[in-house]
C-alpha cells in the first residue's frame, strides 16, 4: 500500500500525518513501553529475590536431588542423582507418553472420524456420541475418572487379576514379564531388524514394480515371513535364548517383571481418548472435503469401499487433514502436562513441581519447562510442515 | 385405426380404472428397509451392528440403574447411600450433591453475602443473553455493558470493601461528571466542534437537544444508572469485603470464563491487528507473543503467573492470588482469539479494505467502522469455540490451587461426611453434567450461528 | 469508545493500587492500627487449623494466632486467617501480606537463617510418620521393603523419606501428589500401601478416611519436625510478643492457672502466679502491651495443656497422646523460660 501512495507523491504532509512517520513513532512508543516493563519486571525479580534469599541462576542443575522418581527411563536414584538428571528423566516420561498417546490418538481418531462418516446408523450415532462427550468435558475431569475407574475398581496386589501370557493387573498397575536375553538372544533383534528393512526395501521395489508392469507382488506375505518367520527361526536356530522373568507376590507387592503404573496408563488413556475427539472431526471433516465425484468414480471403476477410502479418500483428504492433526498432536504434548493432576512424574511434575519447591528457583524453573515445551512444539510443526509439503506436492 | 383394432380384439385385455396405489416393497421402503439399509447391508455391518448392539445393552442398563432407578435422592450424610444401611443396592448418591449444592455453587463465599454473587450471575447471564441473542435490541449498550459495566459490578459487588466503595465512588464522580458534560454539550454542541468538524456540528444541531450525542449519552446514563444502584447496595445491606481466599465453586469457574473473555478478546484483536500490521516491530512483537503463548501449555502458563507475577512487581503490591490465575488465563485466551480474529481479517477481501480507504478513512476507523465488525461476526463461531476450550481450561486454576468448581468437587470427595463407595462416581458425574451442559450449549450456538452465517453467504 | 477506553484503563489501575497495602513502621503499629491480626493458616488441617462449617478457625495453631490477638486487643476474635498453601506460606509473610505465619511449619537452619525469619518458638514436637492399613500386618516402617508409599511432592517429606529408606537399605516405590489431598485419597483408594506426612498430620487425616478404625499410624518417627510460630526477621519485639504469648501459655498450664480459674488467680499468693497474670512487675509494657497480657491470654484461649487436649488431644476426635508434647515437669519438652 504505501508503494503506491508514494508513486502518486502527494504534496508534502505535515509531519504530524505522515503515516511512515507515525509509524515509526508508534513502533518505537511501542518498544519503549515493552522495554520498560521487562526492564521493570526484571529489576523487580531481582530486588524481590534478594529480599527473599533465593540464590539465581542454574547451579542448582547439579545439586544433589534427594527425591526419588517411580517410572524412570534412565537410571535415577535420591542418593546420587541430581536436579539436572530429575529433568531429563521427566522430559523423557513426558515424550514417552506424548508419542505412544500420538500414534494410538491417530488410529482411535481416525477410526471414529471413519465410523461417524458409516452407513450404519447406529455405529455412526455412537461414534457421534463418543465425540460430542469427549470434546465437551474438560481433560482434567476426564483424568479423574481414568484415574479413578483405572484405579478405583482393581484388586489389591494380592488378588491380582491374571491376564494371559503371565499378565498381571491390580491397582498398583500392570505388570508384564520381562524379557531377559541369554546368549544369541542379540541375533534375534538382528533378525528383526533385517526382516523390517528388507520388507520396506521389498515393499517399495514392489510398488515399482507394480507401477511399470502392472504386476501385483505378495507384499503381505513376503512381510510377514521376513518380520515374524525370520526371527522366530533365529529364535529357534539359537537355542530360544529369550526368557521371562515372570511378575510374583513378594511382600505385598509384586515383584519382578516389568510395571506399568496406573498413573501412566490413567493419562494416557485419557489423552489418547481426549485428542482422539478432536482427531475424529478433522478426519471427518478432511473426507468431507473430497468431493463426492472421487467416491463415485472409484465405486464406477469396481473398487469396494475399504479400497476407496484407502486408495482414493483418505489420501486426498490428508491434505485437508494434516495442519489440523498437526495441532492436535501439539495440544496432546501439551495437555500431557496434566499429568502433574493424578501424578505422573512428566516434566511439569518433578521439575515445576518437585524441583520448584525444592529449589525455590522459580524463574530458572520456569522459564526451562517453558523452553522445553516451545522447542517440541517448534521441532514437531517443522517436522508436519515437512510432511504436509511433501504430500501436497503428489498434486498435480 | 389402431384404437379400432384394439377395440376389435376380442381377447385383449385393457385397463379401464387407475389402479389403487400400492405400497412399496418391504425391501426399499418401512422400517424393515431401513434396518436393512442402515444397519445390516453387508456381513461386516452386520457384525458392527451386533457389536454396537452389544455395547449398548451392556452399559446403557447398567447405568440408568446405578444413576437413576438405584439412585439416592434424599438423605442428609453418608448413612443414607450405603448399602447395608439402605438394605439394597445402592447406585448414585444424589442426596450428597443435594446437600453440598450450595458449596458448589459458592464455594466457602460467607452466606449472608452470597446474594451479592446472585446479582454478579444475574446481571452476567444478562450480558451473556444481550450479547449472543443475535435479535436482541441495543447491541452497542450490550457491548459497553458486558465489557466496561459487568467487570466493574463484579469487582465492586464480590470483593467489596472499603477499597471497592472507593473505586465506586470514584467511578460515580467520571459518570456524573461526563453526564454533566454531555449536558453541557447537547445545548452547546459549539464546542466541540474542533473534534467532530463543521459538517458533523451541522447534523448535531440539526437534531433535537435530547438527541444529540445520543450513542455516548446513553452509555453514560446506563452506567450512571448502574453505578447508583450500587451505591444503594454498599450503603444500606452494605458490601463488608470478602476475600478472594473464599469465593470458589461454580461463582469461580464462571469468574474466570468471565475474565477470560472479557479481556482475551478485546486483547486478541489488538495483537490480531498486531500481527498483521505493516510496522515490522508490532508484527514481530505480536507474532512473539501469540507463538510463544501458544507453544506452552496452560499449566506452565498459571505456574509461571502464580510464581513470578509476584517476583515481577514490587512486593508491597504482590497480586492478589486469585488474581494471577486471572492474568495467566486472559492472556492464554487471547492469543488463541488473536489466530482467530486474524482468520476473520484474512477472510475480508481485499476490496473492502480498498473501499474503506478510498473513503478516506483512517487506519483506526477503517478497522472499527468497516473491517472488524464484518470480520468479527464472521468469526463468532471460531470465538465461541475458543471459548469453549476457555471454559474447559478453567478447571486448571485447580493445579495452582484455586477452588473452582472441579476443586469444589474434588474437595468434598474427601469428606468423611460422604465417603460412600458411590460418592466419587456421582461426583464426577455431577461435573461432567455441568461442563458438558454449557460446553455443549454453546457448541450448538456456534452451529446456529454457522448456520445463520452460511445462509447469509448463499445468495 | 475513548470512555470505555479510559474507564477500562482507570478500572485497571485502581484495582492494581486498591489491592496493595503500604508498608508502615513496626509490626504492632500496624496490627493495631488495623485493628486485626493477620495471621498466615494452613488450608485446612484437623487439629492445627481449619474452618468449621461457618468459617470458624480452630486448632493449635490457630489458638497460637488468637493468643497474640488476645494480648494485643483483649479479643481472640480480631485475628483474620488467610490461607496458605506450603508453597506460598514464606513469601507472604516475606511480603507482609501475613503478620505472623503459625501453620505447622517445621523449624529448620535454612529457614531460620536464610528466608530471613525468625521462629518463635515451638508449639508443637512433631516428627515423620508412617500410616498403613491394619490388614496388611505391619508393624514397622523397617518391614516396608518393596512397598508403594504415597507423599506429597516438594516438600521435606519427600527427602526425609528418600534419606530414611536409602540409609536402612529398604527398597520402595514412592507416589508423589501434588496436594496433600491429592495424596490421601490415592492412599485410601490403595495406590500406595503406606502413606507418610507429619505424625500430627497423619493423625488428622486418618479422621478422614471412610473408615479411620481400619488404618494405624507406626510407631517409628523418622525425623524431627518442631512445628512452631514465625516472623520477619528485623522486628524484635514483634519477635517477643509471639515468643513470649506461647510461653505464656507453657507457663500458665505448668503454674495451673487455666481459662475457668484464671481470675480467682488473680488473688493467688504465688509469686510465680502473680507475675504471670500481671499482679506483680511489669513485664507487658515493654513490649508494647498492657502488663496483665498473659491474663488476657488465659483468659480467652487457656493454657497450652488445654490448648491441646482441646484441639489435638483427649477433647478431641483426634485423640493424640501428650508424648513429647506433656510439659517438661511430665517427662515432656514443652519448656518455657520463666516470666520474672
Amino acid at each position: 500500500m504505501s508503494t503506491t501512495s508514494a508513486e502518486i507523491k502527494p504534496g508534502k504532509a505535515s509531519l504530524l500525518y505522515d503515516p511512515k512517520i507515525r509509524g515509526y513513532v508508534y513502533q518505537f512508543a511501542l518498544l519503549a513501553v515493552v522495554g520498560f516493563l521487562i526492564w521493570s519486571a526484571a529489576s523487580n525479580a531481582i530486588e524481590n529475590l534478594r529480599a527473599q534469599k533465593i540464590a539465581s541462576g542454574f547451579g542448582f542443575w547439579h545439586n544433589a536431588a534427594g527425591f526419588d522418581i517411580n517410572q524412570k527411563l534412565i537410571p535415577f536414584s535420591a542418593s546420587g542423582s541430581t536436579y539436572g538428571q530429575a529433568f531429563w528423566v521427566g522430559l523423557l516420561n513426558t515424550l514417552l507418553v506424548a508419542s505412544i498417546g500420538i500414534v494410538l490418538a491417530t488410529f482411535l481418531g481416525f477410526f471414529v472420524g471413519v465410523a461417524r462418516l458409516s452407513s450404519n446408523w447406529i455405529v455412526s450415532k455412537l461414534a457421534m456420541i463418543y465425540v460430542e462427550v469427549i470434546r465437551n468435558l474438560p481433560l482434567l475431569l476426564q483424568l479423574f475418572f481414568w484415574y479413578n475407574a483405572v484405579l478405583k475398581p482393581l484388586p489389591n496386589p494380592r488378588q491380582s487379576i491374571e491376564l494371559p501370557a503371565g499378565f498381571l493387573l491390580n491397582n498398583r498397575g500392570l505388570y508384564v514379564p520381562d524379557p531377559q536375553f541369554g546368549p544369541g538372544g542379540n541375533l534375534i533383534i538382528w533378525a528383526l531388524l533385517i526382516g523390517l528393512v528388507a520388507t520396506f526395501v521389498f515393499r517399495s521395489w514392489a510398488r515399482k514394480q507394480q507401477a511399470a508392469t502392472g504386476k501385483q507382488y505378495p507384499i503381505g506375505l513376503v512381510a510377514l515371513g521376513l518380520i515374524i518367520v525370520l526371527p522366530l527361526l533365529v529364535y529357534f536356530a539359537t537355542g530360544r535364548p529369550i526368557t521371562f522373568v515372570y511378575p510374583e507376590l513378594a511382600g505385598f507387592n509384586l515383584r519382578g517383571g516389568i510395571q506399568i503404573f496406573p498413573e501412566f496408563v490413567a493419562l494416557l488413556v485419557g489423552l489418547t481418548t481426549y485428542t482422539a475427539g478432536f482427531i475424529a472431526e478433522v478426519v471427518r471433516a478432511g473426507i468431507l472435503a473430497v468431493s463426492k465425484g472421487q467416491t463415485e468414480a472409484a465405486n464406477a471403476l469396481g473398487l469396494r469401499a475399504g479400497p476407496t477410502l484407502k486408495l482414493v479418500v483418505i489420501p486426498q483428504a490428508m491434505r485437508v487433514i494434516i495442519p489440523p492433526l498437526t495441532s492436535n498432536y501439539l495440544n496432546l504434548t501439551k495437555n500431557s502436562s496434566l499429568a502433574v493432576a493424578i501424578g505422573y512424574p512428566d516434566l511439569v511434575q518433578v521439575f515445576t513441581g518437585t524441583v520448584l519447591n525444592q529449589t525455590g528457583q522459580a524463574v530458572e524453573v520456569v522459564a526451562i519447562t517453558m523452553a522445553v515445551y516451545l522447542t517440541i512444539s517448534l521441532v514437531t510443526s517443522f517436522f508436519m510442515n515437512i510432511y504436509n509439503k511433501r504430500m501436497a506436492l503428489v498434486e498435480r | 385405426m389402431t384404437d379400432a383394432t384394439t377395440e376389435m380384439a376380442p381377447y385383449a385385455f385393457v385397463r379401464r380404472e387407475t389402479l389403487e396405489q400400492q405400497p412399496a416393497p418391504l425391501s426399499v421402503a418401512g422400517p424393515l428397509a431401513w434396518v436393512r439399509q442402515h444397519l445390516l447391508s453387508s456381513p461386516l455391518n452386520i457384525a458392527l451392528t451386533l457389536v454396537c448392539v452389544y455395547l449398548v445393552v451392556d452399559s446403557v442398563p447398567g447405568l440408568v440403574r446405578f444413576y437413576f432407578l438405584d439412585a439416592i435422592w434424599t438423605g442428609t450424610s453418608r448413612d443414607a447411600c450405603l448399602a447395608d444401611k439402605v438394605g439394597r443396592p445402592v447406585g448414585a448418591c444424589w442426596a450428597y450433591i443435594a446437600d453440598r449444592f450450595q458449596y458448589f455453587i459458592y464455594g466457602s463465599y460467607p452466606i449472608p453475602q452470597r446474594w451479592r454473587v446472585n446479582i454478579v450471575f444475574v446481571m452476567f447471564a444478562l450480558g451473556v443473553v444481550w450479547l449472543l441473542w443475535t435479535s436482541a435490541p441495543k447491541k452497542k449498550l450490550g457491548i459497553f455493558f458486558f465489557f466496561v459495566l459487568l467487570p466493574i459490578s463484579a469487582y465492586v459487588l464480590l470483593l467489596g470493601g472499603p477499597g471497592a466503595e472507593r473505586f465506586l465512588g470514584f467511578c460515580l464522580m467520571v459518570t456524573l461528571a461526563l453526564a454533566a458534560l454531555y449536558v453541557v454539550l447537547s445545548f452547546a454542541p459549539q464546542l466541540v466542534r474542533f473534534n467532530i468538524g463543521d459538517a458533523g456540528l451541522a447534523v448535531v444541531q440539526q437534531l433535537p437537544v435530547w438527541k444529540r450525542f445520543f450513542g455516548p449519552k446513553q452509555l453514560v446514563l446506563f452506567a450512571l444508572a448502574i453505578f447508583v444502584f450500587l451505591s444503594l447496595l454498599a450503603s444500606s445491606p452494605g458490601l463488608p469485603r470478602v476475600d478472594t481466599g473464599l469465593w470458589g465453586g461454580m461463582t469461580v469457574t464462571f469468574l474466570i470464563a468471565a475474565v477470560g473473555i472479557v479481556f482475551s478478546l478485546p486483547l486478541g484483536v489488538v495483537l490480531a491487528l498486531g500481527r498483521r500490521s505493516r510496522l515490522p516491530i508490532i508484527q514481530l512483537l505480536s507474532v512473539i507473543f501469540i507463538e510463544f503463548v501458544r507453544g506452552v501449555p496452560l499449566i506452565t502458563v498459571l505456574f509461571m503467573a502464580n510464581t513470578m507475577l509476584p517476583l515481577f512487581v514490587p512486593q508491597e503490591y504482590s497480586p492478589d492470588r486469585l488474581l494471577r490465575p486471572l492474568v495467566g488465563v486472559a492472556l492464554f485466551a487471547a492469543a488463541y482469539m488473536a489466530e482467530v480474529v486474524r482468520g476473520g481479517l484474512q477472510a475480508m477481501p481485499k476490496g473492502q479494505y480498498e473501499g474503506a480507504m478510498s473513503l478516506g478513512l483512517g487506519y483506526w476507523s477503517m478497522m472499527r467502522l468497516i473491517i472488524l465488525p464484518q470480520a468479527l461476526r464472521i468469526v463468532i463461531p471460531g470465538i465461541v469455540n475458543t471459548f469453549i476450550g476457555l471454559f474447559k481450561d478453567t478447571t486448571l486454576v485447580t493445579i495452582v490451587g484455586i477452588f473452582d468448581f472441579l476443586r469444589t468437587i474434588e474437595a468434598t470427595l474427601v469428606d468423611p461426611t460422604w465417603a460412600t463407595p458411590t460418592t466419587r462416581a456421582t461426583g464426577y458425574a455431577f461435573a461432567a453434567v455441568f461442563y458438558f451442559l454449557c460446553c455443549w450449549g454453546m457448541s450448538r450456538y456456534s452451529i446456529a450461528v454457522e448456520k445463520r452465517l452460511a445462509a447469509g453467504q448463499k445468495r | 469508545m475513548k470512555q470505555i477506553i479510559g474507564a477500562a484503563l482507570i478500572a485497571v489501575t485502581a484495582a492494581i493500587c486498591a489491592s496493595g497495602a503500604l508498608a508502615q513502621s513496626t509490626t504492632l503499629a500496624q496490627v493495631k492500627n488495623r485493628g486485626i491480626l493477620l495471621c498466615g493458616s494452613g488450608t485446612g488441617l484437623a487439629g492445627f487449623g481449619i474452618p468449621d462449617q461457618q468459617g470458624n478457625w480452630a486448632g493449635m495453631d490457630v489458638d497460637v494466632c488468637r493468643a497474640v490477638a488476645s494480648a494485643i486487643f483483649n479479643d481472640p476474635n480480631k485475628v483474620k486467617f488467610i490461607p496458605l498453601s506450603a508453597k506460598d506460606r514464606f513469601t507472604s509473610l516475606q511480603s507482609g501480606e501475613v503478620d505472623l505465619l503459625s501453620r505447622t511449619t517445621t523449624w529448620t537452619i535454612s529457614r531460620d537463617t536464610s528466608l530471613g525469619l525468625n521462629f518463635a518458638g515451638v508449639n508443637y514436637y512433631d516428627g515423620q510418620g508412617f500410616m498403613v492399613r491394619k490388614k496388611l500386618g505391619v508393624d514397622s516402617v523397617l518391614k516396608l521393603a518393596g512397598a508403594s508409599i504415597c507423599t506429597q511432592q516438594g516438600t521435606t517429606t519427600e527427602l526425609n523419606l528418600a534419606d530414611y529408606f536409602r540409609a536402612n537399605k529398604i527398597k520402595y516405590e514412592v507416589v508423589a501428589f501434588a496436594s496433600n489431598q491429592e495424596t490421601v485419597k490415592a492412599y485410601e483408594a490403595g495406590r500406595c500401601d503406606a502413606f507418610t506426612t507429619d505424625a500430627s498430620g497423619l493423625y488428622a487425616e486418618r479422621l478422614t478416611l471412610s473408615n479411620p478404625d481400619d488404618h494405624m499410624v507406626l510407631p517409628e518417627i523418622i525425623s524431627k519436625e518442631p512445628l512452631g510460630p514465625v516472623v520477619r526477621h528485623g522486628d524484635d519485639v514483634w519477635l517477643d510478643i509471639v515468643k513470649w504469648s506461647l510461653f505464656a501459655m507453657v507457663n500458665a498450664e505448668e503454674l495451673g492457672v487455666t481459662k475457668a480459674n484464671a481470675d480467682e488467680m488473680l488473688k493467688s499468693e504465688n509469686p510465680e502466679i502473680k507475675r504471670l497474670v500481671g499482679t506483680e512487675g511489669k513485664f507487658g509494657e515493654p513490649m508494647g502491651l498492657t502488663n496483665d497480657w498473659a491474663l488476657r491470654i488465659i483468659k480467652h484461649v487457656g493454657n497450652y495443656g488445654e490448648s491441646f487436649e482441646r484441639n489435638v488431644g483427649s477433647g478431641s476426635l483426634l485423640k493424640i497422646a501428650r508424648g513429647q508434647n506433656a510439659l517438661w515437669t511430665k517427662g515432656g519438652l514443652q519448656y518455657a523460660p520463666p516470666i520474672r
